[in-house]
């Protein structure tokens, strides 16, 4: 089991005659993902140029794709312009997850797509997201799927490099995950902290949730009290940024102190507070896991 | 991106909204001009920064004749003001704004924001005007009023006019409100604006009280000036660290800091992280440097050089965990910078991820002596010994 993405998901790219689509569709088939096509407007019913992908039929609408393959799941690789509404094509269409890489989506754009989405039951993962992946089964995403082993332990970040890094500790330590999710460094993003909680909270196969924050924004500590609340399951928590100064946009559009409640001090403070296992140095997540799971009882 | 204030004045101006009558002068003689344009007998020259706590800090006069306009413009012109948000080197002013001196009878706080909570535009105010709103909502939260903004429906008159009520504006000021908001909200969304700030929004007295807004601070979007022509030429790149641009026209992102240990990093997240490291070790980061995605080797020499410039940088430590990155680009492109930049600070490199061994095997057959570590803790440890001797 594993969450949002599996081996019986259907994906497509929306994007796919592009490079970095091109290069990750590849690598996606490569662990074992199932996909179905590819959405390129102007270009259906033609090949892709890699002869890798010249077997995906591609489609000038997500609408089509999703008739003619059935796919459920899409990467949308999609410039930043244009991104938002590609998105909403996705929704529109049926797709259940959307996973949409960009870094740089205007944020009037992410409000109004926010809103469309009321009532409409899709997932929609990032804006500026390395992506999601399940290993072994499904990728759909940017991250180098080589570092990803199968395990029992959930991931969840704001950030992609920091979520490597977070993954390399724990696979030193013999540490794999179901599933490993990006949800993005933007201030407005499709799926928070406490959806991707909520989702592990319900999978079988996820013992133990490790959550990577960063400084902005309230979603840490309203998933960690939410989990204090109706979790069973272990929490570790990381935030990032405690040497960042305030005013200033940490790289992340998302990562920037605006009032105390924003700095890692104080989410790492309010996570240890809510019975959260915090590692407070970003070198020690791997081992902070394996504390929590060891007193719990949580075999690797 | 910000702006200054009048430029944020001159643009809700454009959106219908009761502003004093001013203008923006760069010398003194253009301020006298302005003043006597704009009639009365008191006029507020103010200093243009992007800083704010102007007022606290000199930056904000009370005049009542044209002579003294002048004299107050050439005191304020060229020199540097120092304000709490400035830093201890403050800020040169280019420019002054005057206006016509309001007289004014109460003042309100009102604000557009991006509520990160509930992911939508939220207004927020208070019948406290003309102080720090976070101090307000420390001291007396029941004093600050939010409306969440629905964005398919937009701004609807009955909101406006429970934020009217809630701070005390009545009969003839009520319909002022209605229409002031409004009017903000769809600059806002419009112009891609992050944030508008008024503070103070004050009731002028006059032939008839009116609302008027007195200081104004906005924030726009940078994912979103492609698309904002007007906007883009409003920013004034004087008031941003030219190194911070600089690094921006090459696709970095960098922020200088106060200590000895130069960072190069891939992702904000990681390279927050690192800072955290470096700090948790004892040692103080010079700047946050993330390269991106797709770093190549020229930008990992401009990465090099841009920290460089830093006299304070003793070492500089790089940490790649390439995930769209490639191990052996970033490892010839240190190499390629030891070359162009002639480095003679010791370099600390981690690298991991995408093609790390042939990254690692670049660096070792490369005879410079690289000090390279396994993971984010031996990187930081090592950073800070080698600073520390």
């Amino acid at each position: 089991m594993s969450v949002f993405v599996n081996k019986n998901s259907k994906v497509i790219f929306q994007g796919i005659t592009g490079e970095h689509a091109t290069f990750h569709a590849k690598d996606a088939i490569r662990i074992g993902t199932n996909v179905v096509g590819g959405v390129t407007p102007g270009k259906g019913g033609t090949r892709h140029p890699d002869p890798d992908l010249a077997h995906l039929p591609i489609f000038d609408t997500v609408a089509e794709a999703v008739a003619a393959t059935g796919a459920d799941v899409s990467g949308v690789f999609v410039p930043p312009p244009f991104n938002a509404d590609a998105l909403m094509e996705c929704i529109d269409a049926g797709i259940k997850v959307a996973v949409t890489i960009a870094d740089g989506i205007p944020i009037h754009d992410m409000i109004r797509l926010q809103r469309f989405r009321v009532g409409k039951d899709a997932i929609i993962i990032g804006p500026n997201t390395p992506g999601i992946i399940t290993p072994g089964e499904c990728k759909v995403g940017i991250m180098p799927s080589q570092i990803y082993q199968k395990g029992n332990v959930g991931i969840v970040s704001r950030s992609g490099t920091l979520n490597y890094e977070a993954t390399e500790q724990m696979a030193a330590l013999g540490l794999g995950v179901t599933t490993s999710v990006g949800i993005g460094g933007d201030p407005v993003n499709g799926t928070d902290f406490l959806a991707v909680l909520k989702a592990f909270g319900e999978d079988p196969e996820t013992e133990i949730i490790v959550m990577i924050g960063e400084i902005g924004g309230p979603q840490e500590v309203a998933a960690a009290r939410w989990a204090k609340a109706n979790l069973t399951k272990p929490v570790v928590g990381f935030v990032a940024g405690v040497a960042a100064p305030a005013g200033r946009r940490m790289g992340h559009a998302g990562a920037i102190i605006s009032s105390e409640a924003d700095t890692a001090a104080a989410k790492m403070d309010a996570m240890e507070e809510l019975g959260l296992y915090v590692a407070r140095n970003p070198a020690q997540i791997g081992e902070t896991v394996l504390r929590a799971m060891r007193e719990n009882g949580i075999k690797a | 991106m910000n702006i200054h204030e009048y430029q944020a004045k001159e643009l809700l101006k454009s959106y219908g909204v009761p502003v004093p009558a001013g203008g923006v002068a760069f010398n003194p003689i253009q301020a006298a001009q302005v003043a006597e344009e704009v009639g009365g007998s008191r006029w507020v020259v103010k200093a243009q920064i992007h800083a704010g706590g102007r007022g606290k800090a000199g930056g904000v006069k009370l005049v009542s004749s044209i002579d003294e306009v002048k004299k107050v413009a050439d005191a304020m012109i060229g020199t540097r003001l120092v304000t709490h948000q400035t830093g201890p080197e403050g800020s040169v002013v280019q420019r002054v704004w005057v206006e016509h001196a309001s007289q004014i009878k109460q003042e309100f706080y009102l604000g557009f924001v991006i509520d990160r909570g509930c992911q939508r535009i939220t207004v927020i105010a208070s019948s406290e005007g003309g102080v720090d709103i976070e101090d307000v909502a420390a001291a007396s939260p029941e004093k600050i009023i939010k409306e969440v903004i629905d964005p398919a429906i937009g701004l609807r008159d009955f909101q406006c006019r429970k934020v009217a009520t809630a701070i005390g504006l009545k009969g003839k000021l009520m319909p002022q409100m209605v229409k002031l908001m409004k009017s903000i909200y769809r600059c806002m969304r419009d112009k891609d604006a992050l944030q508008a700030e008024i503070n103070p929004l004050a009731v002028v007295a006059g032939e008839e009280d009116q609302l008027m807004v007195l200081d104004a601070k906005f924030n726009f979007d940078d994912n979103a000036l492609y698309r904002q022509r007007a906007v883009t030429e409003m920013r004034d790149l004087s008031e941003e660290d030219h190194k911070e641009v600089e690094a921006s026209g090459h696709g970095l992102n960098y922020i200088a800091l106060d200590g000895n240990i130069g960072c190069i990093v891939n992702g904000a997240g990681l390279a927050m992280a690192t800072l955290d490291a470096i700090t948790l070790h004892g040692g103080r980061p010079a700047n946050f440097l993330d390269v991106g995605g797709g770093a190549s080797p020229e930008k990992v020499t401009n990465a090099c050089r841009i920290v460089l410039e830093d006299p304070n940088v003793t070492c500089i430590l790089v940490n790649i965990f390439a995930g769209i990155n490639r191990c052996d680009w970033i490892a010839k492109g240190l190499i390629q910078a030891c070359d162009a930049l002639k480095i003679k600070v010791p370099l600390v490199v981690r690298l991991a991820g995408t093609n790390v061994e042939e990254g690692r095997k670049i660096l070792a057959e490369s005879g410079l002596a690289f000090i390279t570590a396994e993971n984010l803790d031996a990187a930081a440890a090592k950073a800070v010994a080698t600073v520390n001797g």
